[in-house]
This record gives structure tokens, C-alpha cells and sequence, in this order.
């Protein structure tokens, strides 16, 4: 059986004066349909990009998908022309934003905005949209819905917000939604239940999620399967428990530890030491090698290769390879 | 609205503003039922000072002061009005297509912009006007077409900034179109400032018009006040009031909608609504 989303050594390349910033690098993932895959890694590691990607939203200029494909119900995504890629935007794959706040249009009310991303996909009438948006409020339960539906982003609170946005987001009906760190701007409290509420109407209605976050124990709760991404490259995929179990790559295995600890027990933060390292100065071998602390000489001058320890479990560090060098 | 209009009316001179443009506009419209006199007919002796037989005197051919004020009133507003609509309206389609898209497009449309920015705008007009004879139309495109290169920057600034805002993202990730992003998403959050800039627009279009007037291109079958100041100018210095009744019209009209155009500035200004 094929993937719904299939993405194939997907580079995205931001050509600048100062040189080629490789934001993502010969990445590949399969999602299936009605799964859901958790994609992280820290700032700047691309994440974001392979959303954007996929959506094909990345600004250009100055971003270019520079090779790869992204297939998606049998369609490269990356040879689509525009205008059949707007059929796909919103009705086939639709997002959710970080910041709602940012991500809904301050001039409009909340209903009129999921009444447009209605009308651009459908052929409902305004009046019937209008009911639908109302509907569509209640699915994503937002109190008082017939009421919110003429307020302004401003009139609702941040947790209000993101529900309106999952709200247009679901509109048509989206096989894959793609949500980019949809709790980061949110209270803790709210978090918890966005989350449970994204996991409870893929659920019902049956569509894949691909989860972009920083925060493992999100995915933990919610994701089937974990990408993560590290400068750009993907270092590790396989399934919630083996990860959070038995990380293979090193950098898996810090994020494991630094998500392990817990306050109280008196114990120092486990971190990984440094930061990531700059887009114009990417290391020669692997760009995990300088923080890494397993790292032996070989990992500073060559790129390690893709290990595949059985179906979807993968990562690439050095140390795994056979034999060893 | 309600917001808006409780904002506006803490500032006391745009209050002010807004009134005196309310009272030039109801002196155009009703003024010549109540005074119902030929501006180009000779009504008496030449050169009589105001508060005689006429209330603001005549000038050098004994024609109604008064009556030219009252003519002259619609004829500058009219003009500083449309034009300065026009002129919105050609800046802001170049302004958010050149924005919006950038690149090629930008480059394109903004070194024709400062094409027109680098021509003193009112040499252009005259050039124009006198290409094409001076009639009310040609005036009024003369002068929109030197005004729009300010609010194409101006709108190009603001589609910038906004572009790259989440909100555009969204829209995008919705399947929506450019020119509904355009038109309906963003146009909508960079209105404010346009909307000063061409109320203040209004009275420069009203200077240039009375300019072009007193150099002779003005359209001969209207009277207006910049006509009446280069028809006195020769008898400056033994009538000044047929010069200076016209000029202190201009003054006052440019003045006044310069502060009404202030006040919706702090209206409408995301950064003064703190206070």
C-alpha cells in the first residue's frame, strides 16, 4: 500500500549572498493515511521548512525546493502547477499555524475567514457557509459558537483562537493536516487540550496529522510515529515507543534524556551542550559531531550514511554503520 | 466606527478641520441658490472695496468677488477630491502588485515610480495641461497623474510588511488566490495609512489646481480661486482684497483639511491608540 504523503529526499535550499543556506537536506518520511507523525528537532533544524514545503508556501524569493518529491495521493506536490496546487491547498492538505493570533487576519471576523476558506473549496453558498462555519465551531467546541462566528480574532482568547484556526483548517474536510508547533504560543492549559482535541477529531474523521513540535512530551501523547530532524537532515524515524525507548543517534538520545528528567529529584538539567551549528558553517562530516558525546574522528570529516534497522526505523550517525569506522 | 469617531474627536483641531471642510462644502452646494450671480458677468464699476454694494467688492473687470468664491467653491473641491481618488487608486493597484509579488515586477514598477518622484511634479502637471487644452478633466487627471508615485511607495511599504505576516501564510495554505489575498486580506491592514495620506492629498491637489490657474491653465469656463488670484495679481498693490479673499479661501480650505487629515492619522494609527 502506498503512503497518503510520501516525501523523497526533499531539499530546500535559501540561496543568499553569504552562500546557499541548506535549510532541509535529502530529508525523506512516509505518513499513511489517518497516522500520525511527529516531526522534531530544535530551532532551526528545519522543521518548519519541510511544512512550508509541503504546503508549498515557502516564500521564493528567496527559498527554492532544490530536488526531491513530495507525493501526495499520487501527485509529486513539487511539479504541480500553482494552480492545481491551490485545489490541493485547504482541500486536500490544509495547516494550522503556530500563533493564531498571527496566522488569523485581524480585519475579519472568525467566521467570515472559515466562510472564504469554505467557498474556495466548495459550492456552498455564503448562507450555507455561514451554517457550516457555525457547525464547524461546535466540532472544534468553541462555546457559544452562533455568537463567536461574527467576533474578531481579537474578541477571543488564544485557546479560542487556535480552535477557529482547526476550524478552517478542517473546513473541507483534509486528508492530511499539517499542524506547525499548533501549542507553542498557548497556555500550558490550553495545550493539553487543543492536543486532545486535534488527536480526538483525527480520530473521527479519519485523516493523517503531521505534528511539528519541539515538545516530546506532545508527542509522546499523540504521535504514532517520530521524524527527527537535526541541521536540516533527518537523524532518526521509527515509532513512538522504540525511540522514546531505544534512541539510536546520539542526539535522539540527549533529547530522550533532557525529556526523562524530572523536576525534584535534585538532579542538574540534563542538556545538550552548544547550539545548533550555523546554516553558513555547516560541519564537514556529521553536523551533530561537535556536540556529540560519543563522537570519534571519522564523524568530523564524513557524512554518515542512512542505517535502516527494519521497516520505518531508521537513523544516521556514524556508530550505527556495519562495521564501524 | 464608534471607536474610531470617539478617537477622532479627542483631537480638537481635526474636529475643528472637519467642520470648516463641512461649511466650504455647503457653501458649494447651497451657495448658488442664495447668491445667485454670474462669476463672469460684470456687475458694477470695477475696483470697489468689499462691504459696499457688493459684499466682497469686484475685481479689475467688475465681476462679483463673491460670486467667484461661491463658483470657485465646487470647482477646487471637486478637483482635489477626484484626483486624489484617482491617484489613490492607480498607487495603490501598482503599490500592492509591486509589493505583493517583488522581484521583477517590484523593480519594474518602482523605477517607473521614481521616474515620476525625480520630475518636480508641478512643472509635470503644467506640461500636461498644456499638451492637452485645459478643461476640468485634463486638470484633474493632470494632477493625478503627478500624485500617485507617493502612495504607490507608500502601499508598496505596506504590502511588504505585511506579506510575510502569518495571516498571508494562512491564506495561502487555504488555496486562496493572489488577488483575493491581495484585495481582501491584506489591502484591508494597510488601509489606514493610505487613507491619511490621500486626505492630505486632497489639498495639495487643491494647491496645484489653484497654481495652474493662476498661470492660465485653468479651465476657462469655471471659475476658480487660483483664477481669481492671477486675474488680481496686476492690481496687487491698489486692490489687494481681490487677491487676498481668494487666497484666504485656499488657505483656510487647505488648512482645514489638513487637520482633518491629522486627526484620522491619530485615529487611525495602530501605534497612538494606547493612550
Amino acid at each position: 500500500m502506498s503512503a497518503l504523503l510520501s516525501v523523497r529526499d526533499l531539499s530546500v535550499h535559501f540561496p543568499t549572498r553569504q552562500g546557499v543556506v541548506r535549510a532541509v537536506e535529502e530529508v525523506s518520511f512516509d505518513i499513511e493515511a489517518g497516522e500520525t507523525v511527529a516531526l522534531v528537532g530544535e530551532s532551526g533544524s528545519g522543521k518548519s521548512t519541510v511544512a512550508a514545503a509541503i504546503m508549498r508556501i515557502i516564500p521564493s524569493p528567496p527559498g527554492i525546493i532544490a530536488g526531491g518529491e513530495i507525493l501526495f495521493e499520487g501527485r509529486d506536490l513539487v511539479k504541480l502547477p500553482e494552480s492545481e496546487m491551490r485545489q490541493v491547498r485547504g482541500s486536500r492538505v490544509a495547516m494550522i499555524f503556530q500563533d493564531p493570533m498571527m496566522a488569523l487576519n485581524p480585519v475579519h471576523s472568525i467566521g467570515a475567514q472559515i466562510v472564504e476558506a469554505l467557498m474556495l473549496h466548495t459550492a456552498l453558498s455564503r448562507r450555507q457557509a455561514l451554517d457550516r462555519a457555525v457547525e464547524l465551531l461546535e466540532l472544534v467546541r468553541v462555546p457559544a459558537p452562533a455568537t463567536r462566528v461574527r467576533q474578531y480574532p481579537h474578541n477571543l482568547s488564544g485557546g479560542m483562537r487556535q480552535r477557529a484556526m482547526i476550524a478552517m483548517a478542517l473546513a473541507c474536510d483534509p486528508r492530511l493536516l499539517v499542524a506547525d508547533e499548533p501549542t507553542t504560543a498557548l497556555d500550558v492549559t490550553i495545550q493539553a487540550q487543543v492536543l486532545e482535541l486535534i488527536g480526538e477529531l483525527q480520530a473521527r474523521l479519519g485523516m493523517a496529522v503531521l505534528l511539528i513540535t519541539h515538545d516530546l512530551g506532545v508527542v509522546g501523547e499523540i504521535a504514532d510515529r517520530v521524524v527527527v530532524m537535526y541541521g536540516g537532515r533527518k537523524v532518526e524515524e521509527g515509532r513512538v515507543e522504540e525511540v522514546f525507548r531505544a534512541p539510536l543517534h546520539p542526539y535522539a538520545r540527549g533529547l530522550m534524556r533532557v525529556s526523562d528528567w524530572e523536576g525534584g529529584t535534585g538532579l542538574a538539567l540534563p542538556e545538550i551542550p552548544g547550539t545548533v551549528p550555523s546554516p553558513f558553517a555547516m560541519p564537514a562530516g556529521c553536523s551533530f559531531a561537535p556536540r556529540c558525546d560519543v563522537a570519534i574522528e571519522a564523524c568530523a570529516s564524513r557524512k554518515p550514511l542512512l542505517v535502516v534497522r527494519g521497516p520505518a526505523r531508521s537513523a544516521e550517525c556514524l556508530l550505527l554503520e556495519d562495521p564501524p569506522r | 466606527m464608534r471607536e474610531f469617531w470617539r478617537r477622532y474627536r479627542m483631537n480638537r483641531a481635526a474636529v475643528g478641520g472637519l467642520v470648516v471642510v463641512v461649511l466650504i462644502a455647503a457653501l458649494a452646494v447651497v451657495g448658488p441658490f442664495v447668491h445667485d450671480v454670474d462669476p463672469f458677468e460684470m456687475m458694477g464699476r470695477p475696483y470697489s472695496p468689499p462691504f459696499g454694494e457688493f459684499l466682497l467688492g469686484t475685481d479689475v473687470s467688475g465681476r462679483d468677488i463673491l460670486a467667484g468664491i461661491i463658483r470657485g467653491a465646487p470647482v477646487s473641491l471637486l478637483i482635489g477630491v477626484v484626483a486624489s481618488l484617482a491617484a489613490t487608486l492607480i498607487g495603490v493597484a501598482l503599490g500592492a502588485v509591486a509589493g505583493y509579488y517583488g522581484g521583477f515586477i517590484d523593480d519594474a514598477l518602482m523605477r517607473t515610480t521614481e521616474f515620476f518622484l525625480t520630475i518636480p511634479s508641478f512643472i509635470l502637471a503644467v506640461v500636461i495641461v498644456a499638451i492637452f487644452s485645459p478643461t476640468v478633466v485634463t486638470i484633474t487627471a493632470a494632477i493625478a497623474a503627478v500624485s500617485w508615485p507617493s502612495v504607490a511607495r507608500l502601499v508598496r511599504g505596506e504590502f511588504i510588511a505585511q506579506r510575510e505576516r502569518e495571516y498571508v501564510q494562512a491564506s495561502r495554505a487555504i488555496g486562496m488566490p493572489d488577488w483575493e489575498i491581495i484585495l481582501l486580506q491584506i489591502l484591508p491592514n494597510a488601509l489606514a495609512p493610505v487613507i491619511v495620506v490621500s486626505t492630505l492629498m486632497v489639498a495639495t491637489a487643491i494647491l496645484t489646481e489653484s497654481g495652474l490657474s493662476f498661470l492660465g491653465l485653468g479651465d476657462p469656463n469655471h471659475v476658480s480661486w487660483g483664477y481669481m488670484i492671477g486675474v488680481a495679481r496686476t492690481a496687487l498693490r491698489v486692490a489687494w482684497w481681490m487677491t487676498a479673499i481668494p487666497g484666504l479661501m485656499i488657505v483656510i480650505a487647505v488648512i482645514a483639511i489638513n487637520l482633518a487629515g491629522e486627526g484620522l492619522n491619530d485615529a487611525l494609527n495602530p501605534k497612538l491608540r494606547e493612550r
